[in-house]
């Protein structure tokens, strides 16, 4: 299958590895991955913050970016920005008036999944052949559960992947608190929902977090750096990309 | 002659709607109060857990939302007619109905109509419309004694307190502070009285059962009205809702005018989703529902206050007026996890979480970027807790973004702030990919700033807000994009 990466602006520009993992999986996989290279950012940031004025040339930049380029499904690792496409897309562009881009980012969106997705839905594989010799408990991010509605998939893959111990992660569907711009805005409550997400990770027993997410990662993982608790967040693409011959120390 | 043009200027509520700070300094100094921070996350987990086993039991439930929803949106949409067949009802019946376009209005009523009582004393049913209006204060400054009968209701009474909580007004005390609050307000209390809630319970008890005896006025608000027979309902769990609207002569309901229902019948779905969302119960344990006056039976005066108080102009607002479809079932409250840490008075408003955040700032209006409420929709991380914990289908966190679109729409033109200056300068970088590239390259001088020190822990402000808790991430040696085209491209 031809899948097209969206990559993402964070992980492009802070995680590429979440990225780097998702087309080394997929090659594995067999498949033919291309990455649009007009690709920038979802326009997330700026939808979620009422920005909405200023999403329309990144949903117009993003539409267009993938319209140029033929694949059969489009991929991204992140639940957020995958939400972001499906369902904010073309409310943006109708709000702006423009229903033709609104109809576009439409057909752009139904063939748009975040990776847990493309890989049990589309691709229809839960052993992706990954080996990954470590304690490891997964959170749920808000987008990949509720906006999406991933259920156990991303479970699903961890389970398969050999050499894995996959540890209950307690109150996992709970908010990591970061929100977006809501760190800064509400700093002290993103700290505090921050601060229980950190303990019930701890709690787990996990040497490694993992989730669909790098921003939420982010916000965990350098939550627990400033901790010096030892524990490291991973991407799921990550995982699933690492196998015994290569990158088992991710 | 004047000419009259276009719809007339739609009244903003008053009242209990609006704090004195915003929510990030509300929330600053309750997230201190470790006590609270306690009470609140053992209360919601409890009830949390106790809701989703009751939803699970039902195999429809989803269908009932569905149903819930279409109904209140039915019902909103036809509004001026049910008001008005309500009305026509209640008459029939023998009530009277008075309108109100605010809280001071519905106050002057309320008062009015107890005064011509001759009496003095009130006894009340939880109810937050008259929360809303700030009826208790109101009416005490007029010499008049209002007594609250819901347990909770009554701790946060005489607590000189103000509800955090629909269904549990006293979710942010514990029961040694109800005991002490018992031992130092409550008129003829035992002082040995301990902090069991058994023992407490029957404390108050006692006191209320005086009041109800001795009562000749009530005031309540309801759940429901119901435009085809001019029925109202309330529904609670105690009993005491009960004696206050059987035992007293006259009673006065304060009802916002989103709360009827088109018919009857239309009851069956909500009372199959309150009580599961708000409480856990299978059944509530009291509904009463009273239709007008019967001589000899119940209170022989009978009064509805229709209460506007900014209701309209929700309505107006075609992706805003799904917040009038709130039932008060608090199951918003209970998986919010930002109300969880902060608790209900963080919110300024008697309407707090993820509800209030979008009703408080709407009934209102928002006055300008300085008032609290302009605060209230970025209250929340868009985690979509809310929408999926709602009987009646609100998409809150929808709501929530087109709220905040509302406040930076109504800023432009204006001086824009270093919030709008950024968002436009990223908007402008990320619309090209030449220039997220070239942005991407500046990023990583970064790179050199934590290269220093192995991880990049302060920023100057406003980028300290994060690292007051956080880590800055350590931009990568290369970009995604570079590490494409190094792998990829010359392939291709």
């Amino acid at each position: 299958m031809r899948i097209a990466l969206f990559a993402t602006c964070l992980a492009d520009a802070l995680f590429p590895a979440a990225a780097t993992a998702t087309v080394r999986l997929l090659e594995r996989l067999g498949h033919d991955v291309v990455f649009p290279a007009g690709q920038t950012c979802c326009g997330q940031m700026h939808v979620n913050t009422g920005y909405l004025a200023e999403a329309v040339p990144l949903v117009r930049n993003h539409v267009a970016a993938f319209e140029g380029e033929a694949w059969d499904a489009a991929v991204a690792p992140s639940g957020s920005c995958v939400g972001s496409v499906r369902h904010q897309h073309a409310m943006v562009a109708r709000r702006a008036g423009d229903d033709g881009l609104a109809v576009r980012a439409e057909a752009v969106a139904a063939r748009t999944y975040e990776l847990s997705e493309l890989l049990v839905d589309v691709l229809a594989v839960t052993d992706v052949g990954a080996y990954y010799p470590h304690r490891v408990t997964y959170h749920p991010t808000c987008h990949s559960l509720r906006m999406l509605r991933v259920g156990d998939k991303p479970l699903r893959l961890l389970r398969a992947v050999r050499g894995l111990t996959l540890l209950e992660l307690p109150a996992a569907e709970s908010c990591c608190g970061f929100g977006g711009t809501f760190a800064l805005k509400n700093s002290d409550v993103s700290t505090a929902m921050l601060a229980d997400k950190m303990s019930t990770v701890q709690r787990s027993g996990a040497e490694v977090c993992t989730a669909g997410d790098s921003s939420c990662l982010m916000h965990i993982g350098r939550g627990l750096s400033r901790l010096r608790s030892g524990i490291r967040t991973v991407h799921l693409a990550e995982i699933l990309a690492a196998t015994e011959t290569g990158a088992t120390r991710i | 002659m004047s000419t009259f043009l276009g719809t007339p200027s739609l009244p903003a509520g008053t009242g209990n709607l609006r704090g004195a700070q915003s929510f990030p300094a509300a929330a600053r100094k309750a997230l201190g109060d470790s006590q609270l921070r306690a009470n609140l996350g053992a209360a919601t987990a409890t009830i949390r857990a106790k809701r989703s086993a009751a939803v699970a039991e039902v195999p429809d439930w989803e269908q009932l939302r569905a149903a819930g929803s279409a109904l209140k949106a039915t019902a909103l949409q036809r509004l001026p007619e049910l008001l008005a067949q309500f009305e026509a009802n209640v008459i029939a019946r023998g009530g009277t109905v008075h309108w109100a376009r605010d809280a001071a209005e519905a106050n002057r009523i309320a008062t009015e109509l107890i005064r011509a009582t001759g009496s003095t004393e009130v006894v009340k049913v939880k109810s937050m419309a008259t929360q809303e209006i700030g009826l208790n204060e109101y009416l005490a400054e007029h010499g008049i004694t209002a007594y609250e009968t819901d347990l909770a209701e009554l701790i946060v009474q005489l607590g000189h307190d103000t509800p955090s909580h629909f269904l549990v007004p006293a979710i942010h005390r514990n029961r040694a502070e109800i005991r002490e609050i018992f031992l130092r307000e409550m008129p003829g209390v035992d002082p040995a009285i301990t902090d069991d809630p058994r023992v407490l319970a029957t404390a108050a008890r006692t006191y209320l059962r005086q009041k109800f005896l001795t009562a000749k006025v009530a005031i309540s608000g309801a759940n429901f009205g119901v435009a085809e027979t001019g029925t109202l309902a309330v529904v609670e769990s105690e009993g005491n809702g009960r004696m206050c609207l059987t035992l007293p002569e006259t009673l006065i309901t304060v009802l916002g005018i989103e709360k009827l229902v088109p018919a009857f019948t239309d009851l069956e779905v909500f009372l199959q989703l309150l009580p599961r969302s708000s409480t856990a119960e299978r059944m509530n344990p009291y509904t009463s529902m009273w239709t007008g006056v019967h001589p000899g039976d119940g209170p022989q005066r009978v009064h509805v206050i229709l209460l506007d108080n900014g209701r309209t102009r929700v309505l107006a607002d075609e992706t805003g007026r799904a917040a009038l479809h709130c039932i008060r079932c608090s199951a918003c409250l209970n998986v919010c996890p930002v109300y969880e840490r902060v608790g209900g008075h963080a919110y300024g408003s008697v309407y707090p979480g993820p509800i209030g955040a979008i009703l408080s700032p709407q009934l209102t209006g928002v006055t300008g970027r300085d008032d609290p409420n302009a605060s209230l929709p970025y209250a929340s991380t868009l985690c979509g807790a809310c929408f999926d914990a709602c009987p009646v289908r609100i998409d809150i966190p929808g709501i929530l973004v087109h709220l905040r679109a509302a406040e930076v729409d109504a800023r432009r033109g204006g001086l824009p702030g270093p919030q709008d200056l950024a968002m436009k300068a990223a908007s402008a970088v990320m619309a090209s990919p030449s220039r997220f590239a070239a942005a991407e390259r500046v990023t990583k001088l970064g790179r050199l700033l934590g290269r220093m020190r192995g991880r990049i822990t302060a920023l100057p402000y406003p980028g300290s807000k994060w690292t007051t808790s956080r880590d800055l991430p350590m931009p990568p040696a290369e970009t995604f994009r570079q590490w494409w085209s190094r792998t990829h491209d010359g392939s291709r």
